[in-house]
């Protein structure tokens, strides 16, 4: 609104041809942008349109043609030969135990780092940035072996244990500095009233730190829920893989038909776009602060 | 991003009283840390020293498996693929992203409105939320030699000449999979220099447009210039992703056909699990890992003194 305001002056003032001469280049740039992202978005779209046509339909029509009536056997089909239901299960309580448990290791972390500037920070902030940014290639036949060892190879919880820590690196080195910059009197207030450290980290910093741990939350459940190469290393029985794993070995199966790999691509893609759309606002908020991953 | 130094700030005043008693806190921290990450990884570059087949005894060889693998044409086909890779996850992306983030701030949204501008924004990153593995559904997809919704394409508009195994033949493949790693990584900068923009001072361009400054000059000498901090964050950001790329080679191509789009991080998991050389696998994930840190400190070096001077 504030926007056309400001622009209307400029369009009656003669000194600015420009308003003017911009006009057909304006819808030009539009279209070219639109072109752009019709090509972006037209692999999603594809495979929406194939995921419920029939493989006859497909065969007289093509990629491209509207299904004439909607085909559901694809998907469904789908659904319970891989028995989906019991893989969401799988990506979503794993990916909420992690994101759970990352923002309280996180918390704990920063509250010692920057707020507490517990001794020699700086290291252990180094140490956490450098953890988050090895590779997972460096880690994991270890973590195999080890898992192995204590009888957790093939388990969730394994993949909990590994996801809560990698992520909370990343959690601590973002949260430490938001606490750095926590209002002093706050603290002081509760020190005054006598608040023991635990206490105020409860009721003073948690609560107004809020906010950004949603944004940390957020982030740990959707990388959480994308992750690939570790669940596809440690879940290797059927009933404990995730979503990704299951799409993943699946592909390309010979007893797939033809549109019925594209229900399956639907059904992985309408997860994510779900919580882009319910975490939209947190996201943008975000995503520049989770700028170092 | 000021955010990102913040942690090495001096203490301020009146710190030093609350200083004592916080390590308790970053004990259980510190501890699964240890476990997760500083054992697995002092395991490894100790077992790149050695012949492993992860069972049996492990003898140590001394620098054998590092010698071996400079001598692996393997090692280093896989090293030149990901210097295609850094250009389709990094660069292309990051230049383009940062002319549409521009394109969509300093035009779209003046010119048309900011509704129109977020719709494209959401529409770019869109890409970016998709896990990998529906990714590689995706495009294996289209792309399919036989039923691919790309070939169908071509031949109905009749270049039937064009259709391909694109992913499938050694000559195209590892293109085919750096076009579609620019379709999945490009929404990140363009969001990434959109929210860096919020920041400029809207008097600027409004300066430099009173001064008659054309759309192109104010692109390079504001937009470009106060966006460097975003700049170097997503350039390394998605370098260090193209060097770690694992998810989209597995899906598309298993590294493919005839090693054309090997990758380290892959060539690492083949010779982990399945061909039970872990010593030798150790050893490219310490290079790996090493070429990454390297490249982290430069970054931190970069950002610092454009920090400095900013």
């Amino acid at each position: 609104m504030t926007l056309t305001a400001n622009r209307a002056p400029a369009k009656t003032d003669p000194a600015t041809p420009v308003a003017k001469r911009t006009n057909p280049l304006r819808f030009v740039i539009l279209a070219a942008l639109l072109a752009l992202l019709l090509i972006v978005v037209a692999p999603l779209l594809i495979i929406a349109i194939n995921a419920v046509k029939s493989p006859a339909d497909y065969a007289t029509g093509g990629p491209l043609s509207l299904p004439p009536h909607l085909y559901w056997d694809g998907i469904v089909d789908f659904w319970k030969r891989v028995d989906f239901g019991q893989k969401l299960w799988n990506s979503f309580i794993t990916s909420f135990t992690v994101a759970v448990l990352g923002v309280l290791l996180s918390v704990l972390n920063a509250y010692a780092l920057g707020i507490g500037k517990v001794k020699g920070r700086l290291w252990f902030l180094v140490f956490f940035l450098v953890a988050n940014l090895l590779p997972q290639e460096v880690l994991v036949y270890p973590l195999y072996f080890l898992s192995k060892e204590v009888q957790l190879y093939d388990s969730l919880i394994s993949i909990v244990i590994i996801f809560t820590v990698i992520q909370a690196a990343f959690g601590t080195y973002l949260l430490t500095s938001v606490y750095q910059e926590f209002p002093t009197e706050l603290l002081d207030a509760a020190d005054v009233d006598g608040a023991g450290k635990l206490r105020t980290l409860w009721s003073v910093v948690v609560p107004v730190s809020r906010p950004t741990l949603g944004v940390l939350f957020t982030f740990f459940f959707i990388w959480t829920w994308n992750e690939f190469f570790l669940p596809l290393v440690f879940l290797v029985s059927n009933e404990n893989q995730t979503v990704p794993v299951a799409l993943g070995v699946l592909q390309g199966d010979r007893l797939m038909d033809v549109t019925m790999t594209s229900s399956s691509g639907l059904i992985g893609i309408l997860p994510a776009l779900l919580f882009f759309l319910i975490f939209q606002r947190t996201l943008t908020r975000g995503i520049t602060a989770g700028a170092i991953k | 991003m000021p955010a990102e130094g913040k942690p090495f700030a001096g203490p301020r005043k009146g710190a030093n009283m609350r200083r004592k008693g916080y390590w308790p806190f970053l004990v259980p921290g510190v501890l699964a840390s240890i476990l997760v990450i500083v054992v697995p990884l002092v395991m490894t570059v100790y077992t790149s020293f050695t012949k492993w087949n992860g069972v049996g005894e492990q003898r140590w060889i001394g620098f054998d498996n590092y010698t071996r693998l400079f001598e692996d044409s393997l090692f280093w086909g896989s090293f030149s693929n990901i210097l295609l890779l850094i250009l389709a996850m990094a660069v292309v992306p990051t230049l383009l992203g940062l002319f549409l983030a521009a394109v969509l701030f300093d035009y779209v949204a003046k010119r048309f409105s900011n509704r129109w501008a977020s719709l494209f924004r959401s529409g770019f990153y869109l890409p970016q939320i998709i896990p990998v593995a529906v990714t590689g559904i995706v495009w294996g997809w289209i792309l399919h030699p036989e039923y691919g919704a790309l070939n169908k394409i071509l031949e109905s508009i009749g270049l039937g000449s064009l259709a391909h195994n694109w992913l499938g033949e050694p000559g195209s493949a590892l293109y085919s999979v750096m076009g579609i790693m620019i379709w999945v990584q490009l929404g990140y900068p363009i969001v990434m220099f959109m929210a860096g923009l919020q920041r400029v001072d809207p008097e600027l361009y409004e300066a430099a447009d009173l001064d008659g400054a054309s759309w192109w000059q104010r692109f390079r000498k504001i937009t470009v210039y106060l966006i460097r901090p975003e700049f170097y964050v997503v350039l390394v950001t998605t370098t260090i992703a193209a060097l770690k790329i694992f998810g989209p080679i597995f899906v598309l191509t298993g590294g493919g056909p005839s090693n054309a789009t090997l990758v380290p991080s892959y060539f690492a998991y083949k010779n982990f699990f399945e061909k039970a050389q872990v010593g030798y696998g150790s050893a490219i994930s310490t290079v790996l890992t090493v070429l990454i840190i390297a490249l982290s400190i430069v970054f931190l070096r970069l950002q610092n003194r454009a920090e400095r001077k900013a």
